[in-house]
C-alpha cells in the first residue's frame, strides 16, 4: 500500500520534472537568440560570404523555430553542440573536461558539510544557551554571512603566502590542492547545516517520544543517537537540494579564484566572451542535475517521513 | 489557567474607566519587542551610520573616485598622507573607492529587492486572493522557475544584455521574486477569510481595491521581515557577479569588484582587499541580524 503510494508519488514528481526542463531549454535558447549582436562579430567585418558560410555551418540561417526544435532534437540526444570561441571543441568535450574536477571539489565539500555541520549542531543542542552555543552560532551566522569570494583570499592569504602550507592554487589532482577549495566551499554549508540542524535537534529534545525514552531508563547517547538524530536530520536531507545549488554557484567563483580547470572556470570565460553555446550547454547542464538532485532529494524525504501523505503533494 | 484576583481585577477596571490604561497595538509591541533584541538594535544603528557615511563621505573627501595621486600608489593605511585606507597600485584612494562601491552596492541592494517586493506582492497577492484554478497555474509556474538555478539565469542575463547598471538591478529583481510571491500568497489566503474582507466584499467593493485597499496593507509585517533578508542576499548577488567581472565596470565599481581587485594584489597590498571585503562583511552580518530581529519581533507565533 505504502509503497504503491510512494511509486505514485514518484510518478507525479517525474511528471513535473519535465515541463520544468523545457521551460528551462526554451528560455535558454530564446534568451541566447535575442541577445544583439551575433556570436561572429568581431571588430574587423568578415567577407560577407565567409559570414553566411560560418552561419550556415551553425545554423544560423534558418528560421528561428527550426533552430529551437534542431537545439530542442539535439539535447535529447545529450548534443550541446560545437563551442563558439573554443575551436575545436564541443561543449560536450569541454563538460566532460571540467565536470571532473568540480564534482570531486563540490563531492567533498558537501561531504564535509554534512558531517560538521550535523556534528557541530547536534553538540549546540545540547549545550543549548551555554558560552559554547552561542559562540558556536555565532560562527555559524558569520559563515552564513561571508561570502565565499572573501573567506578564499583570507585562507589563501593565511595558508598559502604567510605560513605556505597549501598551495595558493592551481590543479594536479592531489589532495593538497584540494583543500583550500573544499574548505572554502563547504563553510556556508558547514554553517546553514548547523544552524538547521540544531533547532530541529532543540525541538526533538523536548518531545514526547523522547521524554518516554530517558523515562525508559535509555543511556542518553542511546537516546540522542538512535531515537532524537533520524527525524531531526529531516530538515537538512530537505536542504540538500538547495545546498547543492549553493554549492554548484559557489565552484564558479572558487574555481576561478583558485586557478582550478573546472566547469565554473569555463563558464565564466563562456560568459565573459559571449560563447553562446558554451554558456547554454553549462546552464541546461547545471540545470538538469539541480532538478534530478531536487527531485531525489524529494524522494528521499518521503521515504524518511512517514508522516507525508503523498495524495496532497 | 489561574484566574485573577478579584482586587486586582476590580482594580484594572478601575484604571480602565479612568483612562489610566492606555491600550498597546500590536505595533507598538512588535516595535517594544524589537528594541530589547541587543543584536538588532545595534546592527540597526550600524547600518543607520553606514548609509550615511556612504552617502556624505565621498562627498566630503579630498579625493577624486578615479584620481590617481602618483606620489603614493600601492601606500598602506596612513593618516600622514591623506589615503586613510591607503590607495592601490595606480594611487587610487581605497577609502573613496570603498565608500563609492557602498553606494552601488546599497543601491543595488535596495533597488533590486523593490523590483523584486512589487512583482512578489503583485503576484502572490492575486495567487492567493482568487484561488481556486488561478492560484494553481500560477504556484506551478513559480514552482518550474525555482527548480532552475537562479545565479546562472542571472549570468545569462547579463550576458545576453550586457553590463548595465540598471540591468543588474532588473535581472536580480526580476529573478528573486519568487520567495516573496510564495509568502504573500500563504498570508493573503489566511487574510481573504477575515470578516473585514466579507464585509467589503458584501459592500460591492471590487476584488482589485479589496486586494489594494485590504489585503496588501495587512501584509506589511511579513513583508518587511522579508525585505531586510532579501537585501542583503540581493547585495551577495551583486558582488558575486561583480567579483567575476559581470558586474558594475570602471570606474564605476562596488564592494564586489573592489574584493576582486584587492585579491589579485592581496600579496603586496592587503589593506585593498580588507577594508571593501570588511564593509561588505559588516553590511551582511547587520542585515541578517536586523531580519532575525524584526522576525521575531513580529512573527505572532511567539507571542505567549
Amino acid at each position: 500500500m505504502r509503497q504503491q503510494s510512494l511509486l505514485r508519488h514518484a510518478g507525479q514528481r517525474l511528471l513535473g520534472v519535465l515541463p520544468t526542463l523545457l521551460l528551462l531549454i526554451t528560455v535558454v535558447f530564446f534568451l541566447m537568440r535575442i541577445a544583439p549582436g551575433g556570436p561572429f562579430d568581431s571588430e574587423k567585418a568578415l567577407p560577407p560570404d565567409i559570414q553566411a558560410n560560418l552561419e550556415a555551418k551553425y545554423h544560423l540561417d534558418e528560421p528561428l523555430l527550426q533552430q529551437y526544435f534542431r537545439y530542442l532534437g539535439q539535447i535529447l540526444v545529450l548534443d550541446f553542440g560545437p563551442s563558439f570561441q573554443y575551436k575545436d571543441w564541443t561543449v560536450n568535450e569541454l563538460i566532460a573536461q571540467g565536470f571532473p574536477v568540480s564534482l570531486t571539489i563540490g563531492g567533498f565539500a558537501m561531504l564535509l558539510g554534512f558531517l560538521v555541520g550535523v556534528t557541530v549542531g547536534v553538540l549546540s543542542a545540547l549545550r543549548q544557551n551555554t558560552a559554547a552555543d552561542y559562540a558556536t552560532m555565532g560562527f555559524a551566522m558569520l559563515g552564513v554571512s561571508i561570502p565565499n569570494f572573501v573567506v578564499a583570499p583570507v585562507l589563501i592569504l593565511l595558508f598559502a603566502v604567510y605560513a605556505g602550507w597549501l598551495p595558493a592554487g592551481g590543479w594536479d589532482g592531489g589532495w593538497r590542492s584540494a583543500v583550500l577549495p573544499v574548505i572554502t566551499l563547504a563553510l556556508p554549508v558547514i554553517a546553514y547545516i548547523a544552524r538547521l540542524m540544531r533547532g530541529s535537534m532543540i525541538e526533538m529534545l523536548h518531545s514526547n517520544f523522547i521524554r518516554t525514552a530517558r523515562a525508559k531508563g535509555l543511556p542518553e547517547w542511546h537516546v540522542i543517537l538512535r531515537h532524537a538524530l533520524k527525524p531531526a536530520l529531516l530538515p537538512v536531507i530537505s536542504y540538500m537540494g538547495p545546498a547543492t545549488a549553493a554549492l554548484i554557484t559557489g565552484s564558479v567563483v572558487i574555481e576561478r579564484i583558485f586557478a582550478i580547470p573546472g566547469l565554473g572556470s569555463y563558464f565564466v570565460q563562456g560568459a565573459l566572451n559571449r560563447d553562446y553555446t558554451l554558456v547554454m550547454g553549462v546552464v541546461i547542464f547545471y540545470g538538469f542535475l539541480i532538478i534530478m538532485l531536487n527531485f531525489i532529494v524529494d524522494m528521499l524525504y518521503s521515504i524518511l517521513n512517514p508522516k507525508i501523505r503523498y495524495e496532497e503533494r | 489557567m489561574k484566574s485573577a484576583e478579584p482586587a486586582a481585577l476590580d482594580a484594572f477596571e478601575a484604571a480602565l474607566t479612568l483612562g489610566d490604561v492606555k491600550g498597546r497595538s500590536p505595533w507598538e509591541d512588535a516595535w517594544h519587542r524589537l528594541l530589547k533584541n541587543r543584536a538588532a538594535v545595534i546592527s540597526a544603528l550600524l547600518m543607520g551610520m553606514m548609509i550615511l557615511v556612504v552617502i556624505f563621505g565621498p562627498m566630503l573627501s579630498p579625493w577624486d573616485l578615479d584620481y590617481t595621486d602618483w606620489d603614493h600608489t600601492n601606500s598602506p593605511p596612513s593618516l600622514a598622507n591623506g589615503h586613510w585606507f591607503g590607495t592601490d597600485a595606480v594611487g587610487r584612494d581605497i577609502l573613496v573607492r570603498t565608500l563609492q562601491g557602498g553606494r552601488i552596492s546599497l543601491l543595488v541592494g535596495v533597488v533590486a529587492t523593490l523590483v523584486s517586493l512589487l512583482i512578489g506582492v503583485t503576484y502572490g497577492a492575486i495567487a492567493g486572493y482568487y484561488g481556486g484554478v488561478t492560484d494553481r497555474i500560477m504556484m506551478r509556474l513559480v514552482d518550474i522557475i525555482y527548480a532552475l538555478p537562479f545565479m546562472f539565469f542571472v549570468i545569462l542575463l547579463m550576458v545576453v544584455f550586457g553590463r548595465h547598471i540598471v540591468l543588474i538591478f532588473v535581472a536580480i529583481g526580476a529573478v528573486n521574486w519568487l520567495d516573496m510571491a510564495r509568502i504573500v500568497r500563504g498570508q493573503t489566503l489566511g487574510l481573504k477569510r477575515m470578516e473585514y474582507v466579507e464585509a467589503a466584499r458584501a459592500c460591492g467593493v471590487e476584488n482589485r481595491d479589496i486586494i489594494r485597499r485590504h489585503i496588501v496593507p495587512n501584509l506589511l509585517g511579513v513583508v518587511m521581515v522579508y525585505v531586510t533578508l532579501t537585501i542583503p542576499q540581493v547585495i551577495l548577488v551583486e558582488s558575486f557577479l561583480s567579483f567575476l567581472g559581470l558586474g558594475v565596470q570602471e570606474p564605476m565599481s562596488s564592494w564586489g569588484a573592489l574584493v576582486n581587485d584587492g585579491a589579485q594584489d592581496m600579496e603586496s597590498a592587503p589593506w585593498t582587499l580588507v577594508f571593501p571585503a570588511a564593509m561588505l562583511t559588516i553590511t551582511l552580518y547587520c542585515f541578517n541580524y536586523i531580519g532575525d530581529g524584526l522576525r521575531d519581533a513580529l512573527d505572532p507565533k511567539d507571542r505567549l
